[in-house]
């Protein structure tokens, strides 16, 4: 029953986009010491595999970053990278900082580097190998502490694209602000954008010029804003981004479209608000 | 002495903290009714301006004895310096301990 439903759901997304992780479902978050029913077999030998973690404590700022090294047995542990942090955080070192909260890849607060790759911790499976994950945090982010970025500049970005509906015009009827199918289609691929900040903190441009150039996901919700039918400032939305900085320092590298563990393209995204400023 | 540009960035945060203490108000009212109560005798006055003072340099004080070429934790300390003053000279924050 579970293998038809996650496959009734692949066709659906399959369509959607390629990029979109393969695989979604999740039978469970930690494994106490007793077997589940999920993992009936291979129960009695141990699958041990090794965790190298970034640490980092800003109560010594005069000690240096280290990579700490922990082991956990696979068996007993959720099949996602997040499962592993909790659970190393629960029982081996509670000292262990990083910022979770869905766990279903909604919220985005576990954006962190994996084995070289920005993504979501509860969306990436533990490779089965014997190889050692690293897990860092987002690149070229000051760190709070841990695993943890800061991601206030980030925010303030975000702000400054003003991503709210502006409108001057009441609704005809005075209800909802309504807009036809076909308008709301243009927002898919788009509204889904979780603001985990994977694709930008992947983009080379956006390390170089982060206090300028707005990078990829603001940019891509800058698209949301300036497509949505219902908005009426495009001209002020398009005179924000006219410079060389904020949108232009966009070199189309598409760090941004191989990340994102949402499987959506950032890339296409700014494509489009170039076509736009160019006509 | 000519001084590096950390160590410039350093006393400049130190001297942005005296300004952001100087903003504050020298003697806190705590209520409308201690307004009214007010007389030139029992005037409790609680000199903030001073705490705030204080408070600068007990944080500067307690990193004093970092490297001058530990970049890394100076650059740090400098960020949450500068975080913390962005938070403190908020005219909503009339005291601190």
């Amino acid at each position: 029953m579970a293998a038809l439903r996650s496959s009734s759901r692949l066709l659906a997304t399959a369509s959607r986009s390629a990029f979109r992780p393969a695989v979604f479902t999740r039978s469970m978050a930690t494994l106490g010491d007793a077997t589940n029913d999920a993992t009936p077999k291979n129960s009695s030998a141990s699958k041990m595999k090794k965790f190298q973690i970034y640490r980092w404590n800003p109560d010594q700022p005069t000690e240096k970053p280290k990579m700490q090294t922990y082991e956990l047995d696979l068996n007993k542990t959720g099949p996602m990278v997040l499962d592993a942090l909790v659970r190393i955080k629960n029982e081996i070192d509670p000292t262990l900082t990083f910022r979770r909260s869905c766990r279903e890849g909604i919220c985005g607060s576990c954006a962190m580097n994996i084995n070289g790759t920005n993504t979501l911790a509860c969306l990436c499976r533990i490779p089965t190998d014997t190889q050692d994950m690293k897990v860092y945090p987002l690149p070229h982010t000051y760190v709070v502490k841990d695993l943890v970025p800061d991601l206030t500049h980030f925010y303030k970005q975000y702000k400054s694209i003003k991503p709210y509906l502006q409108r001057d015009t009441p609704s005809p009827d005075g209800k909802e602000y309504r807009q036809s199918k076909a308008d709301r289609r243009k927002l898919d691929g788009l509204y889904e954008c979780i603001l985990c900040a994977c694709c930008s903190t992947s983009c080379p441009s956006y390390w170089w010029n982060a206090e300028e150039y707005l990078g990829p996901a603001i940019l891509l919700q800058s698209y949301r804003w300036i497509i949505d039918s219902r908005d009426e400032r495009l001209s002020e939305r398009k005179a924000a981004l006219d410079n060389s900085m904020s949108l232009y320092r966009c070199h189309t590298i598409l760090n941004c479209t191989r990340t994102c563990p949402k499987g959506l393209n950032p890339g296409l995204a700014i494509a489009e608000i170039k076509k736009e400023m160019a006509f | 002495m000519r001084l590096s540009g950390l160590q410039r960035d350093v006393l400049s945060l130190y001297r942005q903290c005296l300004r952001a203490a100087r903003a504050k108000p020298e003697v806190l009212i705590h209520s409308v009714k201690a307004v009214l109560t007010i007389t030139y005798t029992n005037l409790q006055k609680q000199a903030t301006r001073s705490h705030f003072k204080t408070f600068a340099r007990s944080e500067m004080n307690k990193n004093i004895k970092i490297d001058k070429r530990d970049f890394a934790a100076i650059e740090f300390l400098l960020r949450k310096g500068r975080r913390q003053l962005e938070v403190y000279s908020a005219p909503g924050i009339t005291d601190i301990h």
